[in-house]
């Protein structure tokens, strides 16, 4: 494929909270919960912070970096299921504010927590036909779980943003391959504020079916088997579900550990692998082999085999924060003060 | 509804810090005008005022912390309101965020950053626009939402620009 990442970016709100601080509020082992889970804090956005803002803060990293011409971006795609609009593209505003306009093409894409993967291949596909010179895909997300229920111990904020082109790339994407099947695990209906799932249903027909059948499509698409990869990336809701589909598929935990983010700032859904991407970009050397299987509920993942090139030898990083930043730091907040950001309080009015 | 399209023409502005620059004398403005007062010859600059993209950069020259927010700001208190000085010339108000109040001070670095500025209600609009947050010198440390410093955080960029 004669196309891949040119520059990248990532973003996560600087607030945490810790599922043993949740945990006391709602009567549960929250520390059980967290171990459980494997993921020790969540980022939690600010009063100030969305997808929207999350998305512009990641990708002007992206355009900096990679010293990108904002005006030679053909298309822009924004993945959230956390779209602050339900009519009004987020694309159009993060465009409008790295300076993107007005001749490219903008939409938002939704496919649950791989929407942003999504995003990626629509971009290949334009960038790949000579359509346009750099397409935009955005992984983003500020999610939400009902208090109390499971998902509030993991579901968090944050977002990566990839240039894609064909001049000047720092990983080349051999190949990309999908699955999906109608699978109804997880889904959050018109006008509805919280999600809703299906407990266990969202374990073995949903995350593990999908991502090994994604995985073994991609093996044999590609000729290759995991020992061939430096870095793996999956999808993460949380900590568990990754490292247990890498070890049924072959994966050493070396492979795995670039890639794993979510046990740091939980599960930013729609940023959740492209976070994972990013990190393992902010390592990585040149000729390192990587693969990175996302995945959404309804059902679909997607795969990704790229390899790195020499550009990333001299690809400036210096712009922006390192992901490793992100998993290390961040100021915790009590619980009252996450429901008072997040929205959990009922002020009256309208 | 007037507020939708006042912020729209706002736009350039708020979102990518869009001022002008007087083609003879060179001063910047932010936000834009029409003619330059600076210039001795004022009158040649109508018309003719050069668009000019402030980079984001600055330093606290001044700051308030506010206690009794404005409306919409209610979720923030307290929070910072500062006087930013930029290099290339005017001084932005603007908020900084991303910094507890007792670790703001003059002469701090920060750097331009994407925010929601409010919302008209839970049905009307989204404006967006920049706020400013500290500039990172090397992130370390962990803190609470009480001692978080500007050098502790992520979120602070750490923003070294090309």
């Amino acid at each position: 494929m004669d196309a891949g990442i040119v520059s990248y970016g990532a973003y996560v709100p600087r607030y945490r909270i810790t599922p043993t601080e949740i945990g006391k509020v709602w009567g549960v082992d929250g520390a059980g919960m967290g171990i459980g889970l494997n993921v020790h804090r969540k980022s939690v956005p600010g009063p100030d912070e969305d997808t929207i803002t999350i998305s512009t803060e990641a990708l002007r990293v992206a355009l900096v970096r990679g010293a990108i011409d904002p005006q030679t971006i053909g298309a822009l795609y924004v993945g959230s299921e956390s779209h602050p609009y339900a009519v009004k593209p987020t694309a159009t505003v993060v465009a409008q504010a790295v300076g993107a306009t007005p001749y490219l093409t903008a939409a938002d894409f939704e496919f649950a927590c791989k929407a942003g993967t999504a995003a990626i291949q629509t971009c290949l596909g334009l960038v790949g036909a000579h359509m346009i010179q750099y397409g935009v895909a955005i992984g983003s997300d500020t999610s939400q779980g009902a208090p109390g229920d499971a998902l509030e111990y993991s579901a968090s904020a944050g977002g990566a943003a990839f240039v894609i082109g064909r001049e000047h790339i720092i990983a080349r994407v051999n190949h990309t391959v999908s699955y999906t099947t109608d699978t109804p695990d997880f889904w959050r209906r018109e006008g509805q504020r919280y999600p809703s799932h299906g407990g266990r249903f969202t374990g073995e027909p949903a995350f593990f079916r999908h991502v090994t059948e994604c995985a073994a499509h991609m093996f044999e698409t590609a000729g290759t088997s995991p020992k061939e990869y430096q870095h793996v990336v999956f999808h993460q809701p949380n900590g568990k579900f990754p490292q247990r589909v890498g070890k049924q598929l072959g994966f050493t935990d070396a492979q795995m550990k670039y890639g794993l983010v979510t046990p740091y700032i939980g599960n930013t859904y729609s940023g959740a692998a492209l976070i994972g991407l990013a990190n393992v970009l902010d390592v990585a050397k040149p000729g390192e082999r990587i693969l990175v299987v996302g995945y959404g509920s309804g059902a679909g993942s997607d795969a990704f085999d790229l390899v790195t090139t020499d550009e990333i030898a001299t690809y400036d990083r210096r712009f922006g924060v390192p992901v490793q930043e992100y998993l290390d730091h961040g100021v915790e907040i009590p619980y009252a003060v996450y429901a008072k950001f997040r929205g959990k309080i009922h002020m009256g009015g309208s | 509804m007037t507020t939708v399209a006042r912020y729209w023409r706002e736009t350039p502005r708020r979102y990518n810090l869009g001022g002008c620059r007087c083609p003879t004398c060179r001063t910047v403005f932010f936000p834009p005008r029409s003619v330059c007062p600076a210039c001795v010859t004022h009158r040649r600059s109508f018309g003719k005022m050069e668009p000019f993209q402030l980079s984001g950069d600055g330093e606290v020259f001044s700051y308030s912390i506010v206690h009794d927010a404005a409306e919409g700001f209610e979720m923030q208190v307290p929070y910072v309101l500062a006087l930013v000085k930029t290099p290339e010339g005017p001084t932005l108000t603007g908020q900084v965020v991303d910094v507890a109040p007792d670790q703001i001070r003059i002469g701090l670095r920060v750097h331009a950053t994407f925010r929601k500025l409010r919302e008209e209600g839970r049905a009307g609009v989204i404006h967006y626009g920049y706020k400013f947050a500290p500039v990172s010198e090397p992130l370390a440390g962990t803190g609470t939402a009480e001692s978080a410093s500007p050098a502790q955080a992520p979120g602070e960029r750490g923003r070294v620009r090309a």
